[in-house]
């Protein structure tokens, strides 16, 4: 099947969002939504650990595994490319922008356990995307993540003032506004598909 | 004995990795809109998490400070790949409905969470009941879930017909809002719980 990389690429933040229809990387969606100039830093950050992870993994999966018939093996293989790829990030960041590390510095060894990463590389070899559409697809899923989290921060500012009930608060809360932003989110749908 | 009976209490109510801890919800999300998805979801993480824990506890004299994520890391890896393999080999076409999601359970926090919080410190045979016992609070509370989303959106319960004919489905409960509203409805209602108990409890 043919599909038009930029067609991945605009479902991948829109009707596709890692966030609303596909449940990725929660566990720091829902911690790190207090304040919007962080969640724009950790978004930034998600975003080109992903453009730049998802090729890698297709290069790994498609000439390393799949020639071997190691293709189980991609589990293992994904996760530590993904940690090693952070890891030399996080140097090279460190080495060359102190100040963009200082700003992110906490963030960047968490994107490994950042499910988002690990889902998109999975996602792309069981739709048998090609090397263009993984690219786009990973910095698309990025881009929806960071929209995603940046929105959620952006109406939990708000929320300071209003009286939630005492059992909600805190991470239930977040999840019923989530829950009517994924409801938002469907109204995009129909304008571009992907399976 | 006492112990076992404490760690289980921790696991499935106390400590409760979803609930309490929100932690692995990307999973206790995406898989819940049918009982029967979310009960080998359960079971998968059950086992990955029990021998995980065994794993990391028995070999933990042994493994170096520093390199010990990657070290966890490998070995959730490791118990993954076993249950994919057998899923896919005696379940597929369950296998092909939790499509990524059985892969990230490497990525579960509730696993590394409790490798790290937990197993590290604990002899092998306690981390394993450890293991067990976190797992079966995470699948509790996505049966707990499934059994909502299910029952109000299909009208079935592990695929049979239970809601009569003239039922209509609650589409909303099987798409993803459903879901994030049924977690946070949940969570509340533990909460308010919770608080209640400690009052009279003082």
């Amino acid at each position: 099947m043919i599909v038009n990389p930029f067609v991945v690429f605009f479902a991948a933040i829109f009707t596709n969002n890692m966030i609303f229809s596909n449940f990725l990387g929660m566990c720091s969606f829902i911690a790190v939504s207090s304040d919007i100039k962080t969640s724009i830093g950790l978004g930034q950050a998600v975003t080109f650990v992903l453009a730049i992870t998802a090729p890698i993994n297709y290069l790994l999966y498609h000439y390393v595994l799949v020639p071997f018939g190691l293709e189980y093996l991609r589990y293992i293989v994904f996760i530590v490319s993904i940690a090693a790829f952070v890891q030399l990030v996080e140097m090279i960041v460190e080495r060359s922008f102190p100040a963009l590390y200082q700003s992110l510095g906490i963030f960047l060894p968490l994107i490994t356990v950042n499910c988002a990463i690990l889902g998109v590389s999975l996602f792309m070899t069981i739709r048998n995307y090609n090397l263009i559409t993984s690219t786009l697809y990973g910095l698309g899923s990025g881009l929806g993540w960071m929209l995603a989290i940046v929105a959620l921060a952006g109406i939990k500012k708000r929320m300071k003032m209003s009286a939630v009930p005492e059992g909600l608060q805190g991470p239930g809360i977040t999840l019923i506004i989530t829950g009517i932003m994924a409801l938002a989110f469907i109204g995009f749908s129909g304008i571009v598909q992907i399976s | 004995m006492k112990q076992t009976k404490t760690i289980f209490m921790e696991g499935l109510w106390g400590n409760n990795p979803i609930a309490r801890q929100i932690l692995g919800i990307c999973s206790a999300l995406a898989v819940t809109n049918l009982m029967k998805n979310s009960l080998v979801m359960g079971l998968g993480l059950i086992f990955v998490t029990a021998f995980s824990e065994l794993t990391v506890s028995l070999i933990r004299q042994w493994t170096p400070k520093h390199i010990r994520m990657m070290v966890q890391v490998l070995i959730i890896s490791a118990y993954v790949i076993l249950v994919d393999i057998f899923l896919k080999a005696y379940f597929p076409d369950i296998s092909t409905a939790l499509g990524p999601y059985v892969g990230l359970i490497i990525t579960n926090c509730i696993i590394m969470g409790r490798c790290e919080a937990f197993a590290q410190a604990n002899p092998p045979h306690i981390a394993f009941i450890d293991g067990i016992a976190m797992g079966t609070g995470y699948t509790l509370v996505l049966l707990t879930i499934a059994f909502v989303r299910e029952l109000l959106g299909f009208g079935t319960l592990f695929g049979i017909q239970v809601m009569g004919e003239s039922w209509v489905s609650w589409s909303i409960m099987i798409m993803p809002p459903g879901a994030f509203f049924m977690l946070g409805i949940l969570i509340w209602i533990l909460h308010t719980f919770k608080e209640k108990n400690q009052e009279v409890a003082k």
